[in-house]
């Protein structure tokens, strides 16, 4: 790709410059019908494998066709590129025409104005806004603005760990943060190369959730009402801590963890018995079974709050949404589209395969056959998450308090120690870097 | 530029007509057209990107106006005072990028520079095998560059990397297996990878340069009785500084604007010890958004590469007509 071959003496100037030079101006949103009869869609990376989600998403993309005379051209594009890939597309308005998006930068990617308002005509065509669970609706726009872009798939934290390890130790799944300690302890042997829990302690998109979720569990929030980063907050600097502590103070955590940059390491790690929890979202499933744990094997439960904590929070509202692009050649087929892909029917066929949970008010879960476990995860998302800042700095949160966590999980990796204030200097600089 | 007539070509002395008089040369639009593709190419690649991106520096483009690029507000020079704001976390990690990158650059053109010459040298003289030396030593300049780095990535891992395997393992050299992609070692690794990269480049170029020394003059020094040393110091490297002067400017720019080494070795978790400037700037731009001060720190890095080449092109000049004089 073209950013990626900085070999000039200007890199980036060069670079963004001939990006944008190449395309022009965007014209006004809205989108067209120029192109009725054809549809490009970017999938994002749901099941085990890019070519997964082409097998699973063609026969429902060929009903589709069947129903309008559409023809869709599916990418499925994984999701260490997915950000960048949809930036290029609003800068030169050459994307397609409707894509995911993860759902945290619903506000971020709204405030670029690449995305198709969705208003009343909008919603009209879409079935209506009622059809949408609202707090996973509520991640398409900023307060009281016209979203653009739907929820398409939930997800939510739970807790997995290995059954056969707790019974072999006479432990309970843990209901606290500090059961979770001990359990995690008593299961650690570093000698054999086992570990209570597997981390993605390399990987920014993860850590920021855990930043978000420990502090939301200790009553802090990462934005003040006005809009302003607030990382600084003493309930944050003590969430992350806590966080971090599971490698540098209880050592259950190997610190070759603090290399996995994406979390499907830590599933590996778990699946091969070398840790006997993993904190994951419910999508795992296909995942871990895939890596040869069979469904007895393993269980869920909620991540854990600390006894004393001020809020039972347990996961961010995770998912993904669906988006058109505002340059759409075909804004009405775009819309059908997104009726389409979130109709019931739709729903239930894709919720079993990307293991996700409905995001239709009246949808049932069919990502498990196990019902406690499909209850557990739609009682946490419904009940026990919470919406990452819904501000335009959403993404610069996620990139700048991911990196340090990344960094300070690092330092203690390599034998250094974290103390309380190089959390805060980290969330000052973090919050400082923010041009809000 | 314009085609003359070549000296060689005048009327031979001993003709008996006189001589003609001296034509000036014919003016010609051949040139220019065999020159205008590259020119074109030129202005569409390099000169109208890079006057884009100096524009940019100059404007407010934020993820508020990338979709309306041409609109962003004017800031003047506030994106140029946000990239060099010691007081801020922007200007402060570029100052510790741009010394990481200083750093890295010293060494990876010292160590390639080092080894190329080392191996270009123990390879002048004919013996067996030297071709199979010679393919070797260029293999790493062949590969592709990402299934190259993305190998060294699967080396450098701690707990399935060979590299670990061996010094931890095999030859015990630490207790505790080192992290190579992460903390301070992230330096070393970066350096190791690129100078496995460039060598074969510098080796190259000094096998080229070696041909072209003629062989009276070892002759002549191993006859006064000249060390292999003195040889090198007296004959071998006077006789490559033109090849030397060319050849550490270049690598000098390429290293110093090294983007995919480093993006490939460490993916976007960039740790603090590998964040070299090219990369940095793109996570300042793609990642935050801000193109325009994205585009401030490039321009500020051209700038620093200009001064640099114009001083170093000077100074090599200066010392070259001196030594003349």
């Amino acid at each position: 790709m073209r950013r990626r071959t900085l070999l000039s003496a200007a890199p980036l100037a060069a670079v963004t410059a001939a990006g944008l030079a190449a395309c022009g101006s965007g014209s006004g949103g809205g989108g067209s019908n120029d192109s009725p009869d054809s549809l490009t869609y970017w999938a994002s990376n749901q099941g085990t494998s890019l070519e997964n989600d082409k097998e699973v998403l063609t026969p429902v993309l060929e009903k589709f066709t069947e129903e309008t005379g559409i023809e869709v051209s599916l990418e499925v594009i994984g999701w260490s590129d997915l950000q960048t890939r949809i930036q290029t597309a609003i800068t030169s308005g050459q994307g397609p025409d409707v894509l995911n998006i993860g759902n945290t930068w619903g506000v971020s990617l709204q405030a670029t104005g690449g995305l198709l308002e969705l208003g009343d005509a909008e919603f009209e065509a879409l079935g209506g806004r009622d059809r949408y669970v609202p707090a996973a609706l509520a991640t398409g726009g900023a307060v009281d603005t016209d979203p653009t872009s739907i929820p398409l798939y939930g997800l939510a934290y739970g807790m997995y760990y290995n059954v056969q390890m707790f019974e072999d130790a006479g432990i309970e799944p843990p209901t606290t943060w500090e059961e979770m300690v001990e359990a995690a302890k008593a299961l650690t042997d570093p000698d054999k190369d086992v570990y209570g829990m597997s981390l993605a302690a390399g990987s920014y998109t993860e850590n920021n959730h855990f930043a978000f979720i420990n502090a939301t569990q200790n009553g802090a929030s990462l934005n003040s009402p006005d809009g302003k980063p607030t990382f600084t907050e003493d309930g944050v600097v003590d969430g992350i801590l806590r966080y971090l502590d599971l490698m540098q103070e209880h050592k259950v955590v190997n610190p070759s963890n603090a290399q996995f940059d994406n979390g499907t390491k830590s599933v590996t790690a778990f699946a091969n018995k070398q840790a006997a929890m993993i904190i994951n979202q419910n999508n795992a499933n296909a995942t871990i079974e895939s890596q040869g744990m069979t469904p007895e094997e393993f269980k869920a439960v909620p991540f854990p709050a600390p006894a004393d904590a001020v809020d039972d929070c347990a996961s961010h509202l995770a998912g993904i949404n669906l988006a058109a692009m505002a340059d759409t050649d075909n804004r009405d087929g775009a819309l059908a589209f997104m009726k389409f892909m979130t109709s019931p029917e739709t729903q239930a066929e894709l919720g079993k395969p990307f293991a996700s949970l409905p995001v239709l008010v009246d949808g049932e879960p069919t990502f498990t056959d196990d019902t406690e476990q499909a209850e557990m995860f739609m009682e946490i998302y419904a009940e026990r998450s919470a919406p990452l800042p819904l501000v335009p700095w959403e993404d610069q949160f996620e990139t700048t308090v991911g990196q340090a966590m990344n960094s300070m999980f690092a330092k203690i990796a390599t034998g250094g120690t974290v103390t309380r204030e190089d959390v805060v200097t980290a969330m000052q600089t973090a919050q400082d870097s923010i041009r809000a | 530029m314009t085609l003359s007539t070549r000296p060689g070509t005048a009327a031979p002395a001993s003709r008996p007509d006189p001589p003609a008089p001296r034509r000036r040369p014919r003016r010609t639009w051949f040139p220019y057209l065999i020159l205008l593709p590259a020119v074109v190419l030129e202005v569409l690649i390099h000169i109208i990107p890079m006057v884009t991106g100096f524009w940019m520096s100059f404007v407010e483009l934020t993820k508020f106006f990338i979709r309306r690029w041409t609109e962003a507000p004017f800031a003047g020079l506030e994106n140029y005072r946000i990239a060099v704001d010691l007081n801020t976390p922007v200007g402060q990690e570029l100052l510790s990028s741009f010394l990481v990158t200083l750093g890295f650059t010293i060494l990876v053109v010292g160590l390639s520079w080092g080894l190329g010459m080392a191996a270009a040298v123990a390879l002048q003289r004919p013996f067996r095998g030297r071709g199979v030396f010679r393919t070797l030593f260029l293999i790493p300049y062949a590969l592709p560059l990402y299934a190259a780095v993305i190998t060294w990535n699967f080396l450098l891992q701690r707990d399935t990397g060979v590299i670990n395997h061996i010094l931890v393992e095999q030859l015990g050299l630490f207790e505790d297996a080192p992290f190579w992609l992460i903390g301070d070692n992230a330096f070393i690794s970066v350096v190791v990878v690129a100078v496995w990269r460039m060598w074969p480049f510098a080796f190259l170029m000094f096998m080229a340069g070696l041909q072209s020394i003629p062989g009276e003059l070892y002759e002549a020094s191993a006859m006064d009785g000249a060390t292999p040393l003195r040889q090198w110091r007296a004959v071998t490297l006077p006789m490559l500084a033109p090849v030397n002067q060319t050849m550490l400017l270049v690598m000098f720019l390429w290293v110093f604007n090294d983007f995919n080494t480093p993006y490939i070795l460490f993916g976007t978790a960039q740790p603090p010890a590998g964040d070299l400037i090219s990369f940095h700037i793109y996570n300042a731009s793609f990642l935050s958004w801000d193109f325009g001060v994205g585009s401030a720190m490039s321009v500020l890095l051209l700038l620093f590469l200009l001064v640099v080449s114009l001083l170093y092109l000077y100074f090599t000049q200066w010392r070259k007509e001196s030594s003349h004089a």
